[in-house]
């Protein structure tokens, strides 16, 4: 068979966001393939060197627009570190109620865009509209329904009230049982079975080798969490289970994270239900004394971490953002190898990739000589003078 | 005043101007059905032909590395082998515009026109994406035609004749025939589908895979040609079927066409519905499936319809 370059991205159909993929491909087999990041990299963790702790967790809100509040609380829950805050109880289990409420949004997401990706739009259609009903309970607490801004540094902005208590358990129920006809439906139906089943499996060794995180991970028998292993907010006071699955490939993957909502649903009724009484937010200065954290949380895709160092200012020295996304990726490009061409989309898909999350930084690299170089600020711009003043572009 | 009757039965019925506006209409029903199925409000009567209008009005390209003489021709020649088999359709009574005995033949010959041309299509537009999609355009050709020409044949042995009037003349007198031939009317369905490539077999022009497949570089005019090709693939398939699997029509005209009307909407409503309920299946899960499934199923459906014609004597 002829061996030919098939680029996917940065711009392709199967992406909802630009990344690059090339594929060396033998037919309709994948024999290697390259991945290039960086296409969505804004600068955040530069630009909140210059901004207040309380505008830098607006800022890191907006890295992702899916697990929003999974970034906000890590960074939070650094900053609360270093200035040795113990957040209320109350506040501890609204994150958690917003954090699986957001985890329940994600994999809905995750769910239709699979199937999108294996072209069964109707799945794609059913499941967002069910997704509708978690966005609205989003609404009903925080007034927003992706950017939710409900955690601030010291605690939460926003209350859950009985009666909004109420209305929220009788939401739930209905999803629930939605959840359950999702996991018979790709479990049994023969189409998408025929698409998932055994397809770029990742065994349990090479995931721990290539540091997989998340539902990547739990999908190939690894039992990590961060919600279990380094309990944060009120995890530790919430019974819940971890679901893994032995399978290692896509199927498992779309098992465990259904899994994960029917779990998510039962940790949102347990913290509603005992739901703490007391204060939402303790007070927290303006300015951070010198010292440095490392806050871990266990986002929708699997463990995101932030670096937080204070230097005594009311600004942080350097945030640094490692999204679970960069930790699943690798597994992606080795599980790929062997697949088909008609595989590409979803096995992508498979880690639920978020690269507006994973891109923190870019390295410009001349295609031609392969070298690299690092420009200064004022070298950059006399670059951009040069480069429009000389017609390149008009 | 033959030429002119010509002309006209060339270019407005049945020809050119009525598939048009009758694939159109097919669109607007498939694409509604199949939103409905998803529990989305679909497109209004007139989008299909408003799409049409869009892409007439569109840039046309032609990439500097294809071949733009085949570029020019290959939309023309697709739309032009599908509308040409509608005049060889029969839709007010037994009889098409142009009977003659192979009638069936030629509308078989001239579906697969359109199949080749998107090979070449794709071939000729140097594009990964399109090379690609011609590859799985020819495989899944290969998997299908064969099934697709055993059911089809199925109602031709059973009459005994070549000719569509004469199938619908038979399947009228025999109406038992109809219930016979059901499992060839399946496989046929099915092998349709994977004719128009839609889902389950739409791997050929997968958009999450290989962006549009063999039609990825054709834009404006081109591209609506290809499109309208599709649409008329799909009413001449549905029309095929309706004279031999579901007796053609009877009556006066007006009713005919009524009748003729409500067999084509129920058969493109099952290729729609077929589509709302799976996922799309890797080339190779197609190939597979038409050859451990439907061609088996052809093939004996074929054997019974041998031993009912030698049992009953017809």
């Amino acid at each position: 068979m002829t061996k030919y370059n098939l680029p996917v991205g940065p711009q392709h159909p199967a992406l909802k966001e630009p990344a690059s993929f090339w594929f060396k491909v033998e037919g309709e087999v994948i024999v290697d393939v390259d991945i290039r990041l960086g296409y969505n990299h804004r600068g955040i963790e530069k630009a909140c060197e210059s901004r207040n702790y309380i505008q830098c967790l607006y800022l890191l809100e907006r890295i992702c627009g899916i697990c929003s509040h999974a970034h906000t609380t890590a960074f939070a829950q650094g900053v609360e570190e270093i200035l040795g805050l113990e957040i209320p109880a109350r506040a501890k289990y609204i994150r958690v109620i917003i954090a699986e409420l957001e985890r329940i949004h994600s994999h809905l997401l995750w769910l239709g865009v699979a199937g999108h990706e294996i072209g069964f739009d109707t799945l794609f259609m059913y499941a967002w509209r069910d997704r509708e009903t978690v966005l609205d309970i989003l609404e009903l607490i925080s007034g927003n329904r992706v950017n939710y801004a409900m955690n601030t540094i010291g605690g939460v902005r926003r209350d859950i009230d009985q009666a909004k208590r109420e209305q929220i358990l009788g939401m739930l129920d209905p999803l629930a049982e939605r959840v359950k006809f999702y996991t018979d439906l790709v479990t049994s139906e023969p189409t998408c079975l025929a698409r998932l089943e055994n397809v770029a499996p990742v065994p349990a060794d090479k995931a721990v080798a290539l540091g997989t995180v998340g539902p990547t991970a739990r999908a190939s028998g690894i039992k990590v969490d961060v919600r279990r292993d380094d309990p944060y907010a009120a995890y530790a006071e919430i019974p819940f289970e971890v679901i893994t699955s032995e399978r290692g490939d896509l199927l498992g993957r779309a098992i465990v994270r259904l899994g994960e909502i029917g779990e998510s649903v039962k940790i949102i009724k347990y913290a509603l239900q005992n739901l703490p009484e007391g204060p939402l937010t303790v007070k927290a200065p303006r300015k951070v004394a010198a010292g440095e954290a490392v806050s871990r949380v266990e986002a929708p895709r699997g463990e995101d971490i932030h670096y937080v160092r204070a230097d005594g200012s009311d600004h942080p020295e350097r945030v640094k953002v490692r999204a679970p996304t960069l930790a699943n990726l690798f597994a992606v490009g080795e599980s790929m190898k062997g697949a088909y061409v008609a595989d590409i989309p979803i096995v992508i898909a498979s880690i639920d990739p978020c690269f507006s999350c994973t891109d923190r930084m870019i390295e410009l690299v001349q295609s031609r000589t392969g070298t690299s170089s690092v420009m200064t600020w004022e070298e950059l711009r006399e670059y951009g003078i040069r480069w429009y003043g000389h017609g390149h572009r008009s | 005043m033959d030429i002119v009757l010509d002309l006209v039965r060339i270019l407005i019925f049945p020809g050119l101007l009525f598939a048009v506006l009758l694939s159109l209409f097919l669109e607007w029903l498939d694409r509604k059905i199949y939103a409905r199925m998803q529990n989305r409000v679909g497109p209004p009567l007139r989008q299909p032909l408003w799409d049409l209008f869009k892409l007439l009005a569109k840039e046309d390209i032609v990439p500097e590395r294809a071949d733009p003489f085949m570029f020019t021709v290959l939309p023309v020649l697709t739309l032009a082998a599908a509308a040409t088999a509608m005049l060889y359709i029969p839709i007010w009574g037994p009889e098409s515009a142009y009977p003659f005995w192979g009638d069936l033949l030629v509308i078989i010959f001239l579906l697969t026109v359109p199949t080749m041309v998107l090979f070449l299509a794709g071939w000729f537009s140097a594009n990964p994406f399109g090379a690609v999609g011609s590859f799985r355009t020819v495989i899944q050709f290969l998997s299908y035609e064969v099934p697709l020409l055993l059911a089809v044949l199925t109602p031709a042995v059973l009459a005994g004749s070549w000719s569509i009037s004469d199938i619908v003349r038979f399947q009228q007198t025999h109406p038992w025939a109809m219930a016979a031939q059901l499992a060839a009317l399946g496989v046929g369905l099915l092998a349709l589908q994977g004719k128009l490539e839609r889902v389950p077999f739409d791997a050929p022009e997968a958009e999450t895979e290989i962006v549009a497949g063999p039609i990825t570089e054709y834009t404006g005019r081109r591209l609506a040609l290809f499109r309208l090709s599709t649409d008329v693939q799909m009413l001449v398939g549905a029309a095929l079927f309706s004279n031999i699997f579901l007796a053609g029509v009877v009556g006066p005209w007006y009713l005919a066409i009524l009748l003729f009307l409500a067999k084509i909407i129920f058969l493109v409503g099952v290729l729609a519905a077929l589509r709302a309920m799976v996922a799309r299946i890797r080339i190779e899960q197609m190939r597979a499936f038409s050859w451990k499934y439907l061609v088996p199923i052809a093939v004996a459906q074929m054997a019974v319809i041998v031993l009912i014609k030698v049992g009953v004597g017809v």
